[in-house]
């Protein structure tokens, strides 16, 4: 189903990030293969939401090399990923009228819009919905129209900024569960988060960020297990930095 | 003046009985203001699109430019157009001078900036709200314009609303390039301006309600406006 090859696996090395003298980013190595569960974790200004911006190419790295499946970042790659923001931006229209507009945007052809609108809202459990001013519904069910419409533009990769930071526990699991399901269906997921138990429900593999560096990158069980640095030791155990 | 309730009455009854004077004037002003604000919308809108959404060297000046002009004097407009226009013009030669299309002219260059200026500002917000998750579906600065402009509908309606205010209660550009001449290019604020130094309060007093019903219809409906976007949770 690729059209112009896989964007996966990603190869990061080197990235860097600076705003003013101090860095942001500092050396940011890693790679991602083509399936699973990604979680970045660390705590608020760690860099995990710049670093998914400069991957979605929202914005550009300072220096460093990013590789995807070979190939430098570029509309073609950005184009097979879609994103999910902390705070829902949806449009001032209706719940469907949202999705088709993305779909719109990619330029489908009409009956594959109409097809791919129709399983998003089904999917998403918003049938019901469909035909509501979208900012007239709840937190959570906006955050479920926003990923509704990153789905429906069949990403191979999904990139999720704390999608979950500001919903209550009922609305955060209807969309855990429509990421698992998501993931179980092919769609590599990467998610930023500072919540380690959200973490731990959703992750295989974790990557942990700590003063714009990636400390550690590990399966999710020997991660949590066993963490290697101090500072994820820390951060997983809950202790209030001094 | 000596008799003020007099005039009044009297300019109830030309209201009530819809003299043909009265209501040819209050035509031409609505025909000559609604084209003029129509034309300032479909120039004005898209420019305050483009100032809100694509970057470029030297945005920051043409917006303080575009500010400014918010504020042009009617009687300069009218002057420039004037001299546009006027047989020695450039543009003499089309003996626009002294006819609605002069005035509309006018009018569509005063309101315009202001149309545009408001724009910007309203959709400057929107694009700072959404310019990331635009960017994120692919599309750019210039293909978010048409976006941003039927997002900002609502408060585009009251953007065109007060450049309909500004239009139709000017007096300075129209007198210039219309002339106020009878049954031609007489407009309501022109006559208001005849009549009253003529003495003749009654039509210049009905006229002035005429003016103030439709200054309270543009305040209701830029009430009604945001009220209906409220509702819909559109703002």
């Amino acid at each position: 189903m690729p059209e112009e090859g896989a964007i996966l696996p990603l190869e990061v090395r080197g990235l860097g990030l600076a705003f003013g003298p101090r860095p942001a980013l500092k050396e940011v190595t890693f790679a991602l293969g083509p399936r699973g569960l990604t979680v970045v974790l660390g705590a608020n200004g760690a860099g995990k939401s710049l670093l998914l911006r400069i991957l979605h190419g929202l914005l550009p790295p300072g220096r460093g090399e990013i590789r995807w499946n070979g190939r430098p970042p570029g509309p073609a790659v950005w184009r097979r990923q879609a994103m999910v923001f902390q705070s829902p931006v949806l449009l001032r229209r209706s719940v469907a009228a949202n999705i088709a507009f993305a779909l719109a945007a990619r330029g489908l052809p009409r009956a594959e819009r109409r097809r791919r609108l129709a399983a998003a809202l089904e999917g998403c459990g918003l049938d019901g919905l469909a035909r509501r001013p979208a900012r007239r519904l709840s937190g959570g069910e906006q955050q479920r129209v926003a990923l509704a419409r990153a789905l429906a533009l069949e990403p191979e990769l999904l990139l999720l900024d704390e999608p979950t930071a500001s919903l209550d526990p009922a609305a955060t699991r209807a969309i855990e569960s429509l990421l698992l399901r998501a993931r179980d269906a092919g769609t590599r997921i990467v998610l930023v988060t500072h919540d380690v138990a959200q973490a731990r429900r959703l992750a295989e593999e974790v990557i942990f960020l700590h003063a714009g560096r990636v400390i550690e990158q590990a399966p999710a069980a020997a991660f949590f297990a066993a963490p290697r640095s101090a500072a994820a030791r820390a951060y997983i155990e809950g202790r209030l930095p001094a | 003046m000596e008799d003020l309730g007099a005039a009044f009455g009297l300019a109830l009854e030309l209201m009530a009985a819809g003299d043909p004077e009265l209501v040819g004037i209050v035509r031409l002003s609505l025909a000559v203001s609604l084209t003029a604000v129509a034309i300032a919308c479909l120039l004005g809108m898209p420019l305050g699109a483009l100032l809100a959404s694509v970057p470029f060297r030297g945005r920051g000046a043409a917006i303080v430019f575009l500010d400014a002009l918010m504020g042009l004097p009617p009687v300069v407009v009218g002057l420039f157009v004037y001299i546009l226009l006027s047989n020695a013009g450039p543009l003499g030669a089309l003996r626009l001078l002294y006819t609605p299309a002069a005035m509309i002219l006018a009018q569509t260059i005063l309101v315009t900036p202001i149309v545009a200026a408001l724009s910007r500002e309203l959709l400057a917000g929107l694009q700072e709200e959404y310019a990331d998750q635009l960017r994120s579906l692919g599309i750019g600065p210039w293909r978010a314009i048409p976006t941003l402009l039927w997002e900002g509908r609502f408060g585009l309606a009251t953007a065109a609303l007060a450049g309909f205010g500004r239009a139709i209660a000017e007096v300075g550009a129209v007198m210039i390039v219309g002339g106020n001449i009878k049954h031609a290019t007489r407009v309501m604020t022109t006559a208001i301006a005849l009549e009253t130094s003529k003495g003749e309060i009654a039509l210049a007093l009905a006229l002035g309600l005429v003016l103030l019903a439709l200054a309270l219809f543009v305040t209701g409906a830029a009430a009604l406006l945001r009220e209906t976007a409220a509702r819909l949770a559109h703002a």
